[in-house]
């Protein structure tokens, strides 16, 4: 469904991701694992259009869509939830998630119920500015606005940065949740030890390079990789 | 709720139908020279250009100081537009060139024409500027205004503009009539039909998705374009729009002021419009309204006697002379800055919603305290 082959981004003057290929299958979870400055957000910036590959291509169903600008990666499926979170303080919770429907010119009303079901704590403060929110609920709100734009890939980068390690677990219940109603999802993550219960298929990034690859139960009990990222 | 909705709206065209009410029983009944007429007038014309600035400043989080610029094109238009042919071509306002725009217009479509020009300008601008951020931006639309006021005063475009001359004997607001007839109309009455027409579409704009997406980009760049959001697109929108309004504000202020001169459209211009909509509330729309008539009537009336010997009835021609308005006026403005950081209103728009609900919160507190 989803296949990048040799790609190559520059980024603020270095080479931030050298040479790297892997697939996407349609329904699945897959997830991206490394250290800071391996290239895992890189990578998925490079996907959304937000950053221009140096080379290599990047396919999505059968097309392909590298060197597209982040308006058509949108509209042909693709949606990134970006690091931090990045709402919209300013708007109410309902502008948000109406934003994530901005490219959509038909009825919105099914899925922003769907995403209210999922999350219903966004419908009880659907009128409060997304500013107000607290952290795990605006990384819900970051996701839900996502979904709004109907995608057929969700990309999330690090959706469990800065949040209780309760909230994190029920983030991760939802990732699994929308997976479910037929979302596949490209995880980018430094809590390795969530995503990798949670993925189908991982990739180890350092340095801007894939140096491990394999499903998520196998890698978790890779030594390599419990020195490295699961500190045992 | 959306009974209460739907009352609330109806309220709010009531009130704004009475505002309209009471300026045209006020033309009715009070002295045409009356200072409360000048208050109303330019009020009206700078909450319009105050409105337009908040769409770019407030809204779409663009800093720009091109304001006085898009005026200067809009009166200028306006002006040229609507001198009668007959005065063109005598030497009444054209004396030293010969008008190259031998016809005329009606006040309308010159009104428009106003808004068009300025707009398409912005649009040339903005190919190149928008794509800088912040200050830069600033720097480079202030840079624009002082250019563009300049090249008007050029001798070569003498012909269109008439060099660094007046332009008068266009239709002014002494001169507007009703449509088909010699029945002058109403002036501040008209002033105030434009200038709430066009604020109208400015807040039809801003709650449209469309205006939703000004306010994304303002809150986060990266993420409005992970959204699907044309950043340059929207920006630019946003620009042109904002400079139609400018322009047709401009063609206002010309009309007000009976004369054109490329010296009126100053940076000192554009920074007191700043000034109206940082006091009134950046991101608000009632906000720059209520200043803009707040700051003209200070500046041109209450605070006049401080200038004339006589302030509320303390007569001392020796500390009341000419320029202690200008320095109590700074301290107002000090003073508004320093205790309402936000403006008056903050980012919030008066309504009759909020009305209600501040009256329940007092009687809430009075029935407290019994």
């Amino acid at each position: 469904m989803f296949e990048i082959k040799n790609l190559f981004v520059n980024y603020g003057g270095i080479e931030a991701v050298r040479d790297i290929s892997f697939s996407v299958e349609e329904g699945k979870i897959v997830t991206l694992i490394g250290a800071n400055g391996a290239g895992k957000s890189t990578t998925l910036r490079t996907i959304a259009g937000l950053v221009k590959a140096k080379s290599g291509t990047i396919e999505f169903m059968g097309e392909k869509i590298t060197g597209k600008d982040p308006a058509s990666i949108v509209g042909k499926g693709i949606t990134l939830v970006p690091e931090g979170r990045k709402i919209f303080p300013d708007l109410t919770v309902l502008e948000n998630l109406k934003i994530g429907a901005y490219l959509r010119s038909d009825d919105i009303s099914k899925d922003l119920e769907w995403v209210y079901s999922l999350f219903p704590r966004l419908k009880e403060r659907s009128w409060q500015y997304g500013g107000t929110l607290s952290g795990g609920e605006q990384q819900m709100l970051a996701v839900g606005r996502a979904l709004m734009s109907r995608p057929k890939m969700i990309m999330m980068d690090e959706p469990s940065l800065g949040l209780a390690p309760l909230i994190v677990r029920d983030i991760f219940s939802i990732i699994k949740e929308i997976n479910k109603e037929g979302v596949t999802i490209l995880l980018v993550e430094q809590n390795a030890n969530m995503a990798l219960q949670v993925a189908d298929m991982a990739y180890v990034m350092e340095t801007g390079r894939i140096t491990l690859s394999g499903k998520g139960s196998e890698l978790i009990d890779n030594e390599d990789i419990k020195k490295a990222y699961l500190g045992k | 709720m959306e009974k209460e909705k739907r009352n609330n709206l109806i309220m709010t065209f009531i009130a704004i139908a009475l505002v309209y009410l009471v300026v045209f029983i006020l033309e009715l009944t009070l002295r045409p020279t009356s200072i409360v007429f000048t208050v109303l007038r330019k009020g009206a014309i700078y909450s319009l250009v105050a409105v337009s600035m908040n769409l770019l400043n407030g809204f779409t989080g663009l800093f720009s100081l091109g304001q006085a610029g898009f005026m200067l094109l809009g009166a200028y238009t306006y002006a040229i537009l609507t001198i009668p042919t007959e005065v063109k071509q005598s030497d009444r306002v054209y004396r030293y060139y010969d008008a190259v725009i031998n016809f005329d217009t009606g006040v309308f479509v010159a009104l428009i024409a106003a808004g068009l020009v300025a707009a398409f300008f912005a649009f040339l601008i903005g190919l190149p500027v928008l794509r800088l951020k912040s200050d830069y931006l600033a720097i480079a639309t202030l840079g624009f205004a002082e250019i563009i006021r300049a090249i008007f005063q050029w001798d070569v475009l003498g012909p269109l503009t008439n060099g660094a001359n007046l332009l008068r004997e266009f239709k002014d607001l002494s001169r507007i009539t009703l449509p088909f007839s010699d029945i002058p109309f109403p002036p501040t009455l008209f002033v105030f039909i434009v200038a709430g027409v066009c604020i109208l579409l400015v807040v039809l704009l801003i709650n449209s998705s469309y205006g939703r997406a000004f306010k994304a980009i303002r809150d986060d760049e990266v993420a409005a374009e992970a959204m699907g959001i044309n950043l340059f697109k929207h920006k630019e929108m946003s620009f042109v729009i904002s400079s139609f309004f400018a322009g047709i504000s401009g063609a206002l202020l010309a009309m007000f002021q009976y004369t054109v001169q490329a010296q009126q459209f100053r940076t000192m211009l554009t920074y007191e419009i700043l000034l109206i909509v940082v006091i009134g509330g950046i991101g608000s729309i009632s906000g720059s309204c209520i200043a803009s008539f707040l700051y003209i009537a200070l500046s041109e009336w209450w605070l006049r006697g401080l200038d004339m010997g006589t302030f509320l009835g303390i007569n001392a021609p020796e500390l009341f002379r000419s320029g202690f308005r200008r320095l109590v006026f700074s301290v107002i403005i000090m003073i508004i800055v320093l205790f309402f950081s936000k403006g008056i209103m903050g980012d919030k728009e008066i309504s009759f919603e909020r009305m209600k609900h501040l009256f329940r919160k007092k009687r809430k507190a009075k029935g407290a305290d019994a």
